[in-house]
């Protein structure tokens, strides 16, 4: 019982950190009908740039652990969100009215070109957060023990992703995006500046994947230049599972994979981990073409 | 002859001739490295142009094309390992184990639309990838591969040195680029091309577009697989790394680089992806660097590839009286 129990809440924290880099893919999906392939590797510099603040700036030790770890967050989340609007200014946006997947190519060479700009800043070695930033504490719930980190990294992940769907629910500029989403020729008449929303929706996306790669520094304490093809690869599986261009569709679809990873991994096999989930990636979309959430789209004649 | 007809030609037929006579003499001017690396610019364009077949003439967005690759790799390998078969005769068994494959799994995956086809053929990539690695079956030889593969004979001569595989891989290419030019001006070709533009059009028109798609998917993936073999040979050995998502990235951007949907663009591709990281070697470690950057600008400024497709011209004969006389009379 007590295994399960860990397993559940492992797969229950991987999955807040996926569904978190999911919203990115699914974001920039629903608006471009884009794959960003290069934003696996801005959930990199998110886990750099935090490194570097973070041994660079100290700020747990001036202002204490969890304030430190928050305004921390911003800094990066504000800086990987400015890189992804750069990104899009540069690589993306001459390529709009260009056939789509001259797009992907250009998203995977900008992800080429960020994977290696991070080697050659921080060379190919692991990196190492350092220790003991916030306590590892070990709570004890109902008689199991969790680790403090664990349930931070859910709540945090939950609040971000309510935050943001109450955001695109509710809010006059998420309207907007949603708007841009359904038609962006319709939307553009109606008054709304779809460049705005695009460089909004570029600067929402990547800030949450640089959340995330923070919080993968925090909870693993090592981070490489390659993790970004992993996480992005995972994470764009869990917004396809979901059904891409769906906000809620990617936070239920990273949620599950954390949950087949973890639990796959722990009564099935280690080995073959990710391939047990990409397994049922594809038994999903051969029983539902469109992912859990995704609308059936009629075929328009 | 050539004279004759070469008004009726476009002016780009000489330009491919002339790059063809550069290739064939290609091993006498350069070293062994520099032949090598052709020789893998050779291989890239033969599965450049396989899964052409699929991306460009499909248009089914496929990122898993080394999982096919590696089943053919495999397949000789294990063959010739264990049972001493010459490598070219494996080339028929390879096609055969990645095109059955390929049709097994593409069958209930075919009629996925555009994105959701990507994740599933980069999770078949990944899944083939991590069964080999766990040797499945027992005859993969897991993480470290299989070795000891033969090099192939042909007419009794052992091809060994790099100029020989050089003009093994190149002629197979050669032939490549022939019959798939032929398909793609083939009533199979024009169906591919009707169903990427318009599936709802050409559904409508009577083509079976499951049927055409999963049977472009399967010849490509089978062309796919005798790659495998002759790469299998050329290095003696397989293992699971040698195919990872990377090397399906490599394929797929080739071919948008070059030009969707056209052969002068994949072969072009296939040289500036395999051989510019070679030409970048002495920027080190900012190697790839470039190289990314590079990608994402030839994209800005060439949208459509470098060398886009032609757009097919079918004249409309004339109808005059001398013409269909002669036609009747079956001379032209």
């Amino acid at each position: 019982m007590e295994f399960f129990f860990q397993q559940l809440t492992n797969g229950l924290a991987i999955g807040g950190i996926y569904a978190l880099i999911a919203l990115g893919y699914t974001m920039v999906y629903g608006v471009l009908k884009l794959i960003n392939f290069a934003h696996g590797d801005l959930f990199t510099m998110g886990a750099y740039l935090g490194l570097t603040l973070l041994t660079s700036l100290a700020l747990h030790q001036h202002l204490g652990a969890f304030p430190g770890v928050i305004v921390l967050a911003v800094m990066v989340m504000g800086l990987v969100g400015i890189i992804g609007i750069l990104l899009d200014q540069a690589a993306y946006r001459p390529l709009r009215e260009s056939p789509r997947l001259s797009a992907v190519v250009s998203a995977l060479g900008a992800s080429i070109f960020f994977q290696n700009l991070v080697m050659m800043v921080y060379g190919a070695k692991y990196q190492y957060y350092p220790k003991n930033i916030l306590p590892k504490t070990v709570i004890t719930i109902m008689g199991l023990p969790i680790p403090l980190m664990r349930i931070l990294i859910l709540l945090t992940s939950v609040f971000m992703m309510v935050a943001l769907y109450l955001f695109i629910q509710k809010s006059k500029v998420g309207t907007a995006i949603r708007a841009a989403a359904i038609d962006q020729g319709a939307a553009r008449l109606m008054g709304i500046n779809v460049n705005r929303v695009i460089m909004l929706v570029f600067f929402i996306g990547p800030a949450l994947g640089g959340a995330a790669g923070l919080m993968v520094g925090l909870y693993y304490g090592q981070i490489n230049f390659t993790m970004g093809w992993v996480y992005g690869l995972k994470a764009f599986t869990a917004a396809i599972l979901g059904g891409i261009g769906n906000i809620p569709g990617a936070m239920v679809g990273g949620i599950l994979l954390g949950l087949i990873e973890s639990l796959g991994a722990a009564y099935i096999s280690l080995a073959w981990k990710d391939a047990i989930a990409f397994c049922v990636l594809i038994a999903i979309l051969i029983v539902r073409p469109t992912g859990l959430l995704g609308e059936r789209v009629a075929e328009k004649i | 002859m050539m004279q004759n007809t070469a008004e009726k030609f476009p002016k780009r037929y000489i330009v491919y001739g002339i790059c063809a006579v550069l290739l064939a003499f290609a091993p006498l001017l350069l070293d062994s490295y520099w032949t090598d690396v052709l020789n893998n610019v050779g291989l890239y364009a033969i599965l450049g142009l396989s899964l052409n077949l699929i991306v460009g003439h499909s248009g089914l967005f496929n990122l898993g094309h080394a999982a096919f690759y590696a089943m053919g790799a495999y397949t000789a390998a294990i063959l010739n390992t264990l049972f001493k078969i010459p490598i070219l005769l494996l080339l028929p068994a390879s096609a055969l184990t990645a095109g059955l494959f390929a049709l097994i799994i593409a069958r209930p995956i075919i009629h996925l639309r555009g994105d959701y086809l990507c994740i599933v053929t980069i999770g078949v990539g990944e899944i083939i990838r991590i069964a080999l690695i766990n040797d499945i079956f027992g005859i993969t030889g897991g993480a470290n591969g299989i070795f000891g593969i033969s090099r192939p004979v042909l007419f009794g001569l052992k091809i060994n040195k790099p100029y020989e595989f050089y003009y093994l891989i190149w002629i197979f290419a050669a032939v490549t680029v022939f019959l798939f030019f032929r398909l793609e001006n083939s009533r199979f070709g024009r169906a591919l091309n009707y169903l990427r533009e318009d599936e709802v059009a050409a559904e409508g028109s009577g083509i079976n577009t499951a049927y055409y798609k999963l049977a472009a998917f399967v010849l490509g993936a089978a062309w796919a697989g005798m790659v495998g073999t002759i790469y299998a040979s050329k290095m003696m050995i397989v293992s699971p790394e040698s195919f990872n998502f990377w090397e399906s990235v490599i394929m797929f951007t080739l071919i948008i680089l070059g030009g969707s949907g056209s052969i002068p663009g994949v072969l072009m591709g296939a040289f500036l992806i395999i051989g510019l990281p070679e030409v970048f070697r002495g920027f080190a470690n900012a190697r790839m660097l470039i190289f990314g950057a590079a990608m994402v600008v030839m994209m800005i400024f060439r949208p459509q590839g470098i060398l886009p497709p032609h757009p097919r011209k079918y004249p409309i004969p004339r109808m005059d009286k001398t013409n269909r006389m002669s036609e009747n009379e079956g001379t032209s």
